[in-house]
């Protein structure tokens, strides 16, 4: 450069600087770069190339049924799903499924790290069983669990003393749903339990016993010592479980297969694209489902003022 | 700690054990009864007199073709889908956890957002694109799609265990003559095997339970894998399904997951509250 | 083995800020150096340069008469001890001494010979087989050390490596570094933020403030000629007394009373209005105990408290500053990395004093020893510049004082 730079001008002498920037620097640039190429074109591939035409076919009146007849709608495809009664209908179960389950499991886990937290025999042994519905598959735990709610070869009934031994669990919508969300909350308490511990890990010893000795009782010290300090914790668990049940699929795909009404937003949009092959429709409802998964983070994140930097120690 | 806090203690452990156990041994119990039992109503936990079945569930599901076929299906996709995750994520964890670079904010949202992808949303447009393509109901079709969806949890996870190697480790090797290369061969691959092990484990895990994409991506035992096929494992009559036999499939569907889980509990322990927690 | 010459050597991050600003040290083949400062000064950024862990912004590194700038750590020959030791935990003891040598492809022979001649110096052949998670903090050290010294290095480099130790190790080891040092005759540049390290280990000591040199010197030079407050104020434990003072003809006006200078320091203080004086503890003592005190270099004072060591005991007197005395000396203060505590002068008194605490005292001060600086520069003016080694510049100290405007301008540059 032939210009003399201003002296008072610092922007300009940090932009010279950095343009002077170190070979070191630009080839730790391009090294990045190429190391993480793979992973982005991956995730990419599919996700967002999809996502898009998924965008793009939810604008078309389109059946794989017959395919040469594709007509645009424009948003035609949203107003029949946003007006059909189904759409709201499968939205609520799926609203109540994550608002139980997840309370549920905070309860639960939170008792179930508590004890983790001070086990003092069979460590191995209860590690080694936490993980076991973490690891099982959810097909495989929605049937165990069909068969255990089934009047006929299960033992539900048999063990709850206010239940008719020949009450079918999955003739009505209430005890339907309610099977459903057991298998759900069996299979994912694990992994809850086992986030809050990490974080029930993080709290000082010295602060609980520093409270004990300012005299807090118990319930005391757990809610004004051990709750705030592992908030972050608590909020990134009940962020990834939240979002994770409002995906619920496999579980009514084996359980109940949307009967009773127990249809979740997933299943819905499953059956359009893949059963019936609507996939104008179905692509309508891919847009929407996605959009609602990006509302309810958001809605957590913003309710809960989840500080995700704060939990992933990220400046 | 005092004595009644002991006994709360003992007592939450057994209810732990139960809580995690009871279901699974009913599995395994309901894998006992015989299909006969089944079809007549045999309710309760354990089979009943003269309803038990000894092996034959298990000899009738490993002798059907199209239950051996899903296994051989599920560990091969599972398998490859899982390698080849694991060996991107580390090139990508490596980067972000010890690169300056632009885009390294990008990458980290871009895994955050499709860890909370709905997959049922993809299903429509992949379905399409695979069919178009010619990788629709191929092992191809499902391995690119688990390889996306478990890049997330194994760059979280390995970049979490990059991160507790000190800087000075690679420095000090620098120093002491090595190569950038040698560097990241003598030093960091030693001391992160142990987070890529466990990347790999969480990545298995993943690729074995998945069900949207099983289902969705493939139409024939060519590549369905082994939490579909058990779903479509509805025997002669649809109304009234086989449970017996479907348990005994389960139990040996859930072997692999066993098995792992008890070599390395404390890996995927570690693992799993580093990748999310403190990633 | 070789000199190590940094000539201007300068180091900006990205946000334009000078971590290190123009620093020019020769450090001669054999010779023990040691960079010395409060945290932030720099000093471990200018070791990274030396071993080639961190870009040199400008000038020039020579080492060996061969110009380094451009070279990777891996050609610059030179072995480095880490603060955190940076010992590989997948290897024994044996191994990581020998990694060095394995990287250059040395023969397994050759290898064990190194490797048991270095354990046997370092006394680690017990622990050969173990790894280093199975070691004490001390052990560690030792093997960082046996990785450094198994190869022929052109020199050695530390970056604090005593500072994880506890203090009776941290004792321990600082005189078998030094033993080591001298045995082997290797350059050696070593990074400290504590000043008895500094003092005890080097043939030469740089004090560095917010990344430029403020003095380079023996360390007896440093100890009785700092050039200007902070390195006044930073070397000595405990520190020197910093009172406001008067010049008036031949004698200064301290808090406390007048006391009469020699001629030549009285002269070079001359038309300068409010002075600080420096004096180090030890030049004070009770006047009882002192052969014939000289009258006009007494004073009396409230002792506040009295701390009896035995062989010694330090007495404190509190005093007033006048504003613009106050501002420097907080400054100071921070800048040292310490709390702002009040004005108060500490006296080191010999053990068979009797003071006690409340006494009205009288206290002698040894006038020939007192330094005066001015309060706006902070220069020494009664520097004896044939005994103070190297001093840079004289606006060493205002210049990093604009860069520590600037930084506060700009914010945050991490010490690396």
């Amino acid at each position: 450069m032939s210009t003399t730079v201003a002296p008072d001008d610092k922007r300009d002498v940090r932009r010279a600087e950095r343009a002077a920037a170190s070979d070191r620097s630009k080839a730790e640039n391009a090294l990045g770069l190429k190391l993480v190429a793979p992973a982005i074109v991956l995730m990419l591939i599919v996700t967002a190339f999809p996502m898009l035409r998924a965008l793009y076919l939810s604008l078309f009146d389109y059946s794989l049924t017959a395919p040469d007849d594709r007509n645009f709608r424009g948003l035609g495809n949203y107003v029949t799903a946003l007006s059909d009664p189904l759409f709201w209908q499968t939205t609520a179960n799926t609203v109540l499924i994550m608002v139980v389950t997840v309370a549920v499991e905070l309860v639960v886990g939170f008792a179930f790290a508590m004890v983790m937290h001070r086990v003092i025999f069979a460590r191995g042994i209860v590690r080694t069983s936490i993980l076991i519905p973490y690891g099982i598959i959810t097909v495989v735990s929605g049937f165990a669990w069909q068969f255990a709610f089934s009047y006929k070869n299960g033992f539900v009934n048999y063990w709850l003393p206010f239940i008719e031994d020949n009450f079918d669990w999955f003739g009505q919508y209430s005890s339907a749903m309610a099977a459903i969300m057991v298998s759900e909350i069996w299979k994912t308490t694990p992994f809850m339990s086992l986030l809050l511990l990490a974080g029930l890990a993080q709290v000082s010893e010295d602060m609980i016993e520093a409270a004990q000795v300012d005299g807090a009782t118990w319930w005391q010290r757990l809610w004004k010592v051990i709750l705030p300090n592992m908030r972050s914790a608590i909020m990134v668990a009940v962020l990834f479980r939240a979002l994770d049940a409002y995906r619920i699929f496999d579980n009514i795909f084996v359980m109940t297969a949307g009967a009773e009404g127990t249809e979740s937003i997933s299943f819905l949009t499953y059956r359009q694209v893949i059963e019936q092959f609507q996939l104008g429709l179905g692509s309508a409802l891919s847009v929407l489902l996605f959009l609602s998964v990006l509302l309810v983070a958001f809605l957590i994140v913003k309710v809960f003022r989840v500080d995700l930097a704060a939990a992933r120690q990220e400046s | 700690m005092t004595g009644k806090n002991k006994a709360l203690i003992v007592v939450g452990t057994i209810l732990i054990l139960l809580w995690c156990l009871t279901p699974v041994a009913w599995i395994i119990s309901l894998s006992f009864k015989s299909q006969q039992a089944i079809t007549n109503g045999s309710p309760g936990f354990f089979p009943a007199d003269g309803d038990g079945a000894g092996w034959q569930n298990y000899v009738d599901v490993i002798n059907d073709e199209q239950f051996r076929r899903a296994i051989f299906n599920s560990i091969g996709i599972s398998l490859i889908a899982t390698l080849l995750s694991v060996i991107i994520a580390t090139l990508a964890a490596y980067a972000i956890a010890r690169l300056e670079f632009k885009g390294k904010k990008l990458v980290l949202t871009l895994a955050l957002v499709i860890a909370m992808f709905p997959v049922v949303s993809l299903v429509g447009p992949l379905f399409d694109m695979w069919r178009a393509i010619g990788i629709y109901d191929t092992w191809l079709g499902l391995i690119i799609p688990y390889m996306s969806f478990t890049l997330p949890l194994a760059i979280w996870t390995l970049s979490a265990f990059f991160r507790e190697i000190p800087w000075e480790m690679e420095q000090a090797a620098q120093v002491d003559g090595a190569t950038s290369w040698q560097a990241f061969r003598k030093v960091i691959v030693p001391l992160a095997a142990p987070g890529v092990f466990t990347a790999a484990i969480l990545t298995f895990f993943f690729a074995w339970n998945d069900f949207v994409f099983g289902i969705s991506l493939t139409s024939t035992e060519r590549a369905r894998p082994i939490p579909a096929a058990l779903s479509f494992f509805v025997g002669a009559d649809p109304f009234n399904r086989p449970a017996s036999l479907l348990a005994a499939g389960a139990v040996v569907a859930t072997i692999p997951i066993i098995v792992i889980v008890l070599l390395f509990q404390r890996k995927i322990v570690a693992g799993l509250t580093s990748g999310a927690v403190k990633g | 083995m070789a000199a190590i010459e940094m000539k201007n050597i300068v180091k900006k991050y990205g946000d334009g800020f000078p971590a290190v600003n123009d620093v020019s040290i020769d450090v001669a083949d054999g010779e023990f150096l040691i960079l010395v400062g409060p945290s932030g000064c720099g000093k471990s950024t200018l070791l990274r340069m030396i071993v080639g862990l961190e870009d040199i912004t400008s000038g020039d590194m020579v080492i060996d008469g061969k110009r380094v700038n451009d070279l990777a750590p891996r050609d610059r020959n030179l072995a480095m001890v880490f603060q955190n030791y940076a010992l590989y935990p997948h290897l024994s003891v044996y191994e990581n001494i020998a990694f060095p040598l394995r990287l250059a492809g040395a023969k397994d022979d050759e290898v064990d010979k190194k490797v048991r001649e270095a354990s046997k110096t370092l006394e680690l052949d017990e622990h050969l087989d173990r790894k280093p998670g199975n070691l004490s903090g001390g052990q560690r050290q030792r093997v960082a050390m046996g990785r450094a010294i198994v190869r022929d290095a052109s020199a050695f480099l530390f970056d604090e490596p005593l500072s994880n130790l506890d203090a009776k190790l941290r004792g321990q080891m600082r005189t078998e570094i030094s033993r080591l040092q001298k045995r082997l005759g290797i350059t050696t540049v070593y990074v400290t933020h504590d000043q008895t390290e500094a003092m005890t280990l080097g043939d030469r000591v740089a004090v560095l403030k917010r990344g430029v040199l403020q003095q380079l010197a023996t360390p007896r030079e440093l100890y009785e000629n700092p050039c200007n407050l902070f390195v006044a104020g930073f070397i000595g434990s405990p520190p020197m007394n910093f009172l406001p003072a008067k010049v008036d003809g031949d004698s200064v006006e301290l808090p406390f009373g007048k006391v009469k200078l020699p001629a030549d320091k009285a002269q070079r203080a001359q038309g300068k209005d409010l002075l600080i004086a420096g004096i180090r503890p030890e030049h004070f003592d009770d006047a009882s105990v002192v052969d014939n005190p000289d009258e006009s270099a007494t004073f009396d004072a409230t002792v506040d408290v009295v701390e009896w060591l035995g062989n010694e005991a330090y007495a404190y007197i509190p005093f007033e500053a006048p504003p613009e005395v106050q501002k420097q000396l907080t400054q100071l203060e921070k800048d040292l990395d310490g709390e702002s505590m009040r004005t108060q002068l500490v006296v080191s008194l010999d053990g068979a004093s009797r003071i006690q605490e409340g006494d009205n005292a009288k206290i002698w001060v040894n006038a020939a020893k007192i330094h005066l600086f001015d309060p706006a520069t902070g220069e020494n003016l009664t520097v004896d510049a044939e005994h103070a080694g190297t001093v840079p510049s004289d606006d060493a100290m205002a210049k990093a004082e604009e860069a520590g405007h600037a930084q506060d301008d700009v914010h945050v540059t991490p010490e690396a």
